[in-house]
């Protein structure tokens, strides 16, 4: 993703904005300007703050379920026997939309962090397993057979080979995930909580009808989801340069 | 060097691919072994690598019965098996790196492994310095076979097994690959067990022949490796015979 690509996008995004919202000309959809001027202000009225929350829920739940779910899949994936156990129940798991699972969640581990961070991890967990496990058990068999003939044996095959071999795996399945676990988190700011952007948006558009203050909030949201998706692409090009080399 | 009594080799529920099968090689002698596709050339490569374990029978290497990969022995294989996102540099190391992943255990290991990096040396002497922070994709086939033959060398191996490892390179590189495997293998004393689907491979690297299938038979090849051997009448008439061999057999 190149930075004039995104220009161009945001330019393209505006122009939409600014058109529908003349056609609509309500209070509910302000115009990217008005937008822009209540974005900045609030950004020293405590958005920083509620973006910094939701940054730190987020990020923990995709790092908890990369250091849970990839070596899950890894070791799933460079076993048949483990594959043969495993699999039919990710599979089951797997569609089962996690969102429902926030009553029993919030029930079990408190209104704290915890609840909403593991929810995130769950969504993102089940995305992870399946994309390692299948980048494990679909390498070449020659790749694994040199190494073994090396002298390698099973924990030599998971530094040498599945690791490095499921890092591309890995970050695909965050990048896949990242809307997703935005969404989500959005849903679970809604409960038991004053800080995050979901309850900024909330708090903004359904109690106080602040909309500018609301579209702000989608806006910080919005770039949190951009932020990391360049994370990704930054950690992708310093752990996989092989990929970037041709 | 290798001593191979009654092997008796296949995969569950299937024809065993190898049955009651005998075999010796000297150290120091160029094996190719020759055969049509599925007569089990590979599996008696992979058996002798260790990656396979036989049905029935023994195969020892150096006196000891063979269980699993032997740390002397190299292989190196069609594909090469170079690791895509390591370097060359990475890959040549690759060897050494799983030992000192394990120390002196004497299982991956051998007891005695003095870590010394001899990639660098292996890597100089086949020409790959300059390609060396280059990645696998970024190379062509004959350096990727160069790796793979560095890789393999840095572990001072004294058995040197390849399976088809020049097949899939253009005429020039192969004949240039196949000449410098020879003279590796005359200079560091190696033994060499090749397999190979081609004849005119089989004759240029072999100083014995295998002509594997369902009767194994063992043609001599003395003046292998010897300039202009490949132009000579003594390779013609290997090559016409070896021919005549092989389709008899498939027919």
């Amino acid at each position: 993703m190149k930075r004039r690509d995104i220009l161009y996008s945001i330019v393209g995004l505006v122009i939409v904005w600014q058109i529908t919202a003349m056609l609509v000309n309500r209070p509910i959809l302000p115009a990217p300007l008005s937008v822009f001027i209540v974005f900045i202000q609030e950004l020293g009225n405590g958005l920083v703050t509620h973006f910094l929350f939701s940054l730190w829920r987020v990020s923990a739940g995709m790092l908890l379920s990369v250091l849970v779910a990839a070596p899950v899949g890894l070791a799933i994936g460079g076993s048949k026997q483990l594959d043969r156990i495993f699999s039919p129940i990710i599979y089951l798991l797997y569609p089962i939309p996690k969102v429902v699972f926030v009553p029993v969640v919030l029930l079990f581990l408190g209104i704290g962090d915890v609840a909403k961070i593991t929810l995130i991890f769950l969504i993102l967990f089940f995305q992870i397993v399946v994309l390692v496990r299948d980048q494990a058990a679909g390498l070449p068999p020659q790749l694994i057979q040199s190494l073994q003939s090396l002298g390698a044996g099973r924990r030599a095959l998971f530094r040498f080979i599945y690791l490095p071999a499921s890092l591309p795996a890995i970050l695909t399945a965050l990048r896949q995930s990242i809307g997703t676990a935005v969404a989500v988190l959005y849903i679970t700011e809604l409960f038991a909580t004053k800080y995050g952007l979901g309850y900024y948006i909330y708090y903004n558009g359904s109690t106080l009808f602040n909309y500018p203050a609301m579209y702000a909030g989608v806006i910080a949201m919005s770039l949190l989801g951009l932020g990391m998706y360049y994370a990704v692409d930054w950690a992708e090009r310093r752990l996989c340069k092989w990929k970037f080399s041709s | 060097m290798i001593n191979i009594h009654s092997l008796t080799f296949g995969y569950p529920h299937t024809t065993p691919i190898l049955q009651d099968f005998n075999w010796q090689v000297e150290r120091g002698e160029t094996w190719a072994i020759l055969g049509s596709s599925g007569c089990g050339k590979t599996t008696l490569l992979y058996l002798l690598a260790g990656l396979r374990l036989p049905t029935k029978g023994v195969i020892e290497i150096d006196g000891e019965r063979l269980a699993r990969p032997r740390p002397r022995s190299g292989l190196i294989l069609q594909d090469y098996g170079l690791l895509p996102w390591a370097t060359v540099r990475e890959n040549a190391r690759l060897g050494l790196q799983v030992r000192e992943f394990y120390g002196e255990d004497g299982r991956h290991t051998p007891k005695n492994f003095q870590p010394e990096n001899n990639s660098e040396y292996w890597l100089n002497k086949l020409g790959l310095n300059e390609v060396a922070e280059k990645y696998p994709a970024q190379i062509s086939g004959g350096q990727r076979q160069r790796t793979a033959i560095a890789r393999t060398l840095a572990l001072s191996p004294d058995l040197l097994l390849m399976d088809e490892p020049f097949s899939s390179l253009d005429a020039i590189t192969r004949e240039d690959l196949q000449n410098l495997t020879l003279s590796l293998c005359k200079e560091q004393k190696l033994t060499l067990v090749i397999v190979t689907h081609a004849i005119e491979e089989a004759i240029a690297l072999g100083s014995k022949i295998l002509l594997l299938d369902s009767s194994p038979r063992i043609f001599e090849n003395p003046h292998a490796g010897e300039v202009n051997h490949r132009n000579s009448q003594e390779y013609r008439e290997l090559c016409d015979l070896l021919w005549k061999e092989m389709r008899h057999e498939t027919a």
